[in-house]
């Protein structure tokens, strides 16, 4: 169904620039600083961060509804600061669905096609195709309120689509549902995605679906892009403290430089003990950091020996089948978590115990100091 | 057969169900008279905690309605006053263009004698003057001659005394109003009249009735068109704004009601007379000639200015309220596919704010069409409603039955209107927040 949809429509994703873009609500705060972003055809790029660092006001100034108060956006080459919404030809799905509800799921569908003038047997094979590509080919004649929350979810998906748009936007379209139905409908999105090969603009902050889904993933918090980065740098290699601790697990260690080369640091933790890292984010001796190191990456009482290994003193364990859960006391930081997979050759190890636990130096981030 | 055969009588008691089909509860009893009993208490309560409003609406609302429609057709004053004329007048048939026979003239002074005993014939006088002017004379001058006649014929002696009992019409009249029940009000209301000939139009200089009640409606529907046309903008921009700026301009909406009716309305007949503010600003600016100053009041503009401000809020508030809770990412949504701004109003913002406009409308027009005292005030002759001729035969004529038919007929309207704008729009579709 999607291939028949994709041959049917010419869509190719349409490339968005944002060129030094700021924009104030209230001509005294920034709520976004400077933008800088380059999104490729076809790309499917995620907007994270916690709630008011300016997602949604990057997407509505994409989409037309507010004006940048600096800077300039370009789609597909072309300035669009000066084009009304409504002649960007932007497909948008909104946070609530936004489906019309004195109309039919099918007339929702129409109604894009029928601003375009489209003629009737036309517009109404396409509804009949987006329909079906989201599954829902029997409900064209439902109210949307007669539908379920992932149903009307759907619905908006093939409402964005039904015209051909080159760019979709996404403002948190899988914020009301809850998880099973969400992890559903990601991979259906990702999957219509794949297929269509239009451009995906995706909000969420929900880091999972951040990663699970996009081709590169842009972290917002206070108006500033933290870092744009495939999913699996941005989980492997922090920029900055910030991007650490909002993407997965993260344990941090503060202390300061005491001695820096090129690709390793020697970092003086607060109780005294001395670690090694990579330099990712710090630059002179004496510079407070932070260093950040993934649960996953730490090993207990390790065979081969690492190029860090301090003492460990276990405080309590949790059982979560295929890994354990290790919370410990180390270099003074009572909320360093190890996770200890499950192995049969495991050591016997119980709460109470002091152990060692070691990692490589490539899987510490020293990076900015933590606030 | 059921698959309850297969299953012993405990089986079934445990699943609910009995073999005649009756859902029952654990002891047996059917489930339905279960759950009555257990909300007959419920109910009970409820009616208890309503019953002091139901009271209070029995004795000051529906009882005096109710009494007031009876008005309506109540005529027993015939009958009472005139109990033996009335017999005799049976054998009469009006048609044959004849007076009535003697016997008929001979009850008629017997009744009238009794009548001006009792001192009541003059109050049958006025009352079927309201049928035909002179009967309140006639029976006035007859009840001092009728104290003379001592023997018959009486025929003579009463055509003697007033020659309008030499009239068929006359008789007409009494025989179609001997009954104790009577369409005469409801005639009368609708500029109908009872002659020989049976229910006839009255002549047409006399008829008003018809005319103001087309008047009434159609004024009211203007009234409630032009509070939309007004008030639909005022509504979408309040209901655009921030909360803030929005709340304080809602007090400007609500200004109004903190003043009384009369003012308001009085401050119209300052604005709007021929040496008022308004003429005064026109003459000044050149646009109107000193001479020919514009008739603004006492007309059914003036009217329809007036109510139209004062009901301004009545729609302004229904709509708003509705407003407020469609969400801007609609709109906003429709022209992210392609929708201009018209568009995305009229086909997206307008569908959805119609139950307001049902709402609003219905209140202004309930409101506008009951509405008396500013057509008294500002409408002239021209400009008044059915309303103000309600209060009239009320307080100034004392014709309390014409008065209980036209309300009747103004009220079934009003039903009849609701009903039809169920039909079309549906009382569903109705919102007030
Ligand atoms: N219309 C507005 N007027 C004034 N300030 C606004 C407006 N919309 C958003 N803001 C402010 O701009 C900041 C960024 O808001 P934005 O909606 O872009 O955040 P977001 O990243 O989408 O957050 P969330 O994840 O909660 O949706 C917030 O501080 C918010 O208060
Ligand atoms: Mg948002």
């Amino acid at each position: 169904m999607l291939r028949e949809w994709r041959r049917m429509s010419n869509t190719r994703g349409a490339s968005v620039v944002f060129d030094g873009v700021q924009k104030s609500y209230d001509g005294e705060n920034l709520v976004v600083k400077n933008l800088n972003l380059d999104i490729a055809q076809g790309e499917f790029l995620t907007m994270l961060g916690p709630s008011g660092s300016g997602k949604t006001t990057c997407l509505m100034m994409l989409a037309g509804f507010e004006p940048a108060t600096h800077g300039e956006i370009y789609l597909n080459g072309n300035p669009i600061n000066n084009v009304p919404p409504h002649k960007r030809g932007i497909g948008m799905v909104f946070q609530n669905y936004a489906l019309f509800p004195h109309m039919s799921v099918a007339e929702n569908l129409a109604f894009p096609l029928k601003v375009r003038g489209m003629g009737k047997s036309e517009s109404e094979d396409r509804i009949k195709r987006a329909l079906e590509m989201v599954e829902l080919g029997e409900f064209g004649s439902r109210r949307p309120a007669q539908l379920s929350g992932g149903q009307q979810q759907r619905v908006a998906v093939a409402r964005a689509l039904v015209f051909d748009p080159e760019l979709v936007l996404m403002d948190e379209p899988l914020g009301a549902l809850d998880k099973q139905l969400r992890e559903q409908m990601q991979y259906e999105i990702k999957h219509i995605h794949d297929n269509l090969g239009v451009t995906v603009v995706y909000v969420t902050h929900d880091q999972t679906e951040a990663l699970t889904m996009s081709d590169r993933v842009a972290v917002f918090n206070d108006g500033i892009i933290q870092q744009l980065s495939p999913p699996d740098v941005l989980y492997e290699s922090p920029d900055n403290s910030f991007v650490a601790q909002f993407i997965g697990e993260n344990n941090k260690l503060a202390g300061s430089v005491v001695e820096i080369n090129k690709d390793i640091c020697t970092v003086k933790l607060d109780d005294g003990t001395l670690v090694k890292a990579d330099p990712v984010n710090v630059h002179n001796v004496g510079d407070r950091t932070s260093v950040s190191l993934r649960p996953e990456r730490i090993e207990v009482a390790p065979d081969n020996s690492p190029n860090n290994l301090v003492d460990g003193k276990i405080e309590e364990m949790i059982y979560l089948g295929d890994h354990i859960r290790v919370r410990m006391n180390v270099a003074g930081n009572n909320e360093f978590i190890v996770k200890v997979r499950n192995r049969r050759d495991k050591r016997p190890i119980s709460a109470g115990d002091v152990v060692k636990v070691g990692w490589d130096a490539a899987d510490a981030k020293a990076l900015d100091e933590a606030v | 057969m059921s698959s309850s055969e297969t299953l012993s009588v405990e089986e079934q008691l445990a699943a609910g169900q009995s073999d005649d089909g009756i859902v029952r509860a654990a002891d047996g009893t059917p489930l339905k008279a279960r759950l009555a009993k257990a909300l007959r208490r419920e109910k009970l309560r409820s009616f208890l905690m309503i019953s002091p409003l139901l009271l209070f609406i029995v004795f000051s609302f529906l009882l005096p309605i109710g009494d007031m429609l009876f008005r309506s057709v109540e005529n027993q004053i015939v009958q009472n006053t005139l109990p033996t004329v009335v017999e005799e007048l049976e054998r009469w048939d009006p048609a044959s263009g004849e007076l009535p026979d003697e016997e008929t003239f001979a009850a008629l002074a017997k009744d009238l004698k009794v009548a001006v005993e009792e001192r009541i014939h003059t109050r049958l006088g006025s009352r079927l003057n309201y049928e035909e002017s002179g009967f309140s004379g006639l029976f006035r001058t007859t009840g001092r001659a009728v104290k003379k006649m001592e023997s018959g014929p009486y025929k003579a002696q009463f055509i003697e005394a007033d020659k309008d009992w030499g009239e068929l019409r006359t008789w007409v009249i009494l025989d179609s109003f001997k009954a104790p029940y009577t369409s005469g009000y409801f005639l009368s209301a609708v500029d109908a009249e009872n002659t020989a000939e049976g229910v006839q139009m009255k002549p047409e200089n006399e008829r008003i009735y018809l005319q103001l009640f087309m008047r009434t409606l159609w004024m009211s529907l203007a009234i409630t068109f032009m509070c939309l046309l007004l008030g639909y903008p005022v509504a979408y921009l309040l209901a655009q704004l921030p909360a803030r700026t929005s709340n304080l301009l809602m007090i400007l909406v609500l200004l109004p009601f903190w003043t009384s009716l009369l003012v308001r309305t009085s401050a119209w007949k300052v604005l709007l007379q021929g040496q008022g503010v308004i003429n005064d600003i026109l003459v000044w600016i050149g646009i109107v000639d000193d001479a020919s100053r514009l008739v603004l009041i006492n007309n059914q503009l003036g009217t329809i200015i007036a109510m139209t401000h004062i009901l301004l809020p009545f729609m302004i508030l229904p709509l708003y309220s509705v407003m407020k809770t469609i969400s801007p990412s609609y709109v906003r949504a429709a022209k992210s596919m392609g929708a201009n701004d018209w568009t995305a109003f009229w086909k997206v913002y307008f569908p959805q704010s119609v139950p307001g406009i049902g709402a609003g409308a219905i209140l202004v027009f309930i409101l506008a069409i009951g509405y008396y005292i500013t057509p008294a005030l500002v409408g002239g002759t021209s400009g008044i409603f059915i309303s103000n001729r309600i209060a009239f035969h009320i307080s100034t004529s004392l014709n309390w039955g014409l008065a209980a038919a036209l309300g009747a007929i103004l009220l079934v309207l009003v039903l009849l209107l609701f009903y039809i704008y169920d039909k079309i729009v549906g009382i569903d579709n109705v919102k007030l927040g």
